[in-house]
């Protein structure tokens, strides 16, 4: 009869790897929505004082 | 600002639900397969990131042509949204059957025509996201990155079908093997790990996809702003 390897750390590293690149996938998603959202505020603000320094 | 819908709330909370039953019937549910061990599981995980890896790619190609007739900017950002979340998927993939390969075929990677179709075409789509950061202006961008992904999308069939075109190792899940290839069997339980684990991956990249579209929202009004600004 044929003996079932003991393939229980590659599963662990295949599953390891999937959490981790979703993960830092979400992440890379959050902080640029956060970083544009910021560039957006200053750039708003400076589009508001713009009128005003050219009066 | 833009604030978040209720239905990407609702599909967030949905896609980690989902995520974690396919994660449960992969690990605990489907039974263990006698030949290759517990590394098999993967294999669920290794197929729904495949589906939507392709479909993506194919999303893609069909926005580019959409984008072309249209030329609303719209299609561009769905576009660029399919990509890079199947860029990211089919990444996983290609690890995900290179750490399986191991145990079962003694090598990490191997030559074989879908491990070599499956690797071209993550680098057709790595270098569509160079291709766009080298053009500075958004319609021209967006011009070429759709004429790009409708030529990139053929090499998504041709990874699907490579397997069952030519001679290679690479078993054949879906459809029928030809007589030199083979076929994987499954026991109901896996059957239904597997289903299950590509309908989840399905609602998963539905969610980062539409993520991946707001966020494009943001990066063109930013893009305007500062045509503004600069002006």
């Amino acid at each position: 009869m044929e003996i079932t390897p003991d393939t229980s750390n590659y599963m662990i590293a295949g599953f390891a790897v999937t959490f981790i690149t979703m993960g830092i996938y979400i992440v890379s998603l959050y902080l640029r929505s956060r970083n544009l959202k910021q560039d957006i505020e200053t750039l708003e603000s400076m589009q508001n004082e713009k009128p005003k320094s050219t009066k | 600002m833009q604030t978040k819908p209720i239905a990407l709330k609702i599909l967030d909370v949905v896609s980690i639900i989902l995520l974690a039953i396919s994660t449960y019937l992969a690990l605990f549910f489907a039974p263990m397969e006698l030949v290759m061990g517990q590394v098999q599981r993967v294999f669920y995980f290794h197929i729904g990131t495949a589906w939507v890896g392709l479909l993506g790619f194919v999303i893609a190609a069909l926005t580019g042509i959409v984008y072309l007739i249209t030329k609303d900017m719209k299609w561009d950002r769905f576009g660029v949204a399919a990509v890079e979340v199947s860029t990211v998927f089919f990444f996983l993939t290609i690890v995900l059957g290179s750490i399986w390969a191991r145990p079962a075929w003694n090598t990490w990677w191997t030559w074989d025509p879908r491990l070599t179709t499956a690797a071209v075409t993550e680098l057709i789509y790595v270098a569509y996201f160079m291709l766009r950061q080298g053009i500075d202006d958004p319609e021209k961008r967006a011009r070429f990155g759709a004429v790009y992904t409708l030529l990139g999308g053929v090499s998504a069939p041709i990874t699907f079908m490579v397997i069952r075109l030519f001679r290679t190792i690479h078993p054949v899940i879906v459809g029928a093997a030809n007589a030199n290839q083979e076929k994987m069997s499954m026991t109901g339980d896996m059957k239904i790990a597997f289903f299950f684990a590509l309908f989840a991956f399905t609602i998963i990249f539905i969610d980062l996809i539409w993520h991946r579209v707001r966020l494009g929202g943001l990066e063109d009004k930013v893009e305007q702003l500062k045509l503004k600004v600069s002006m």
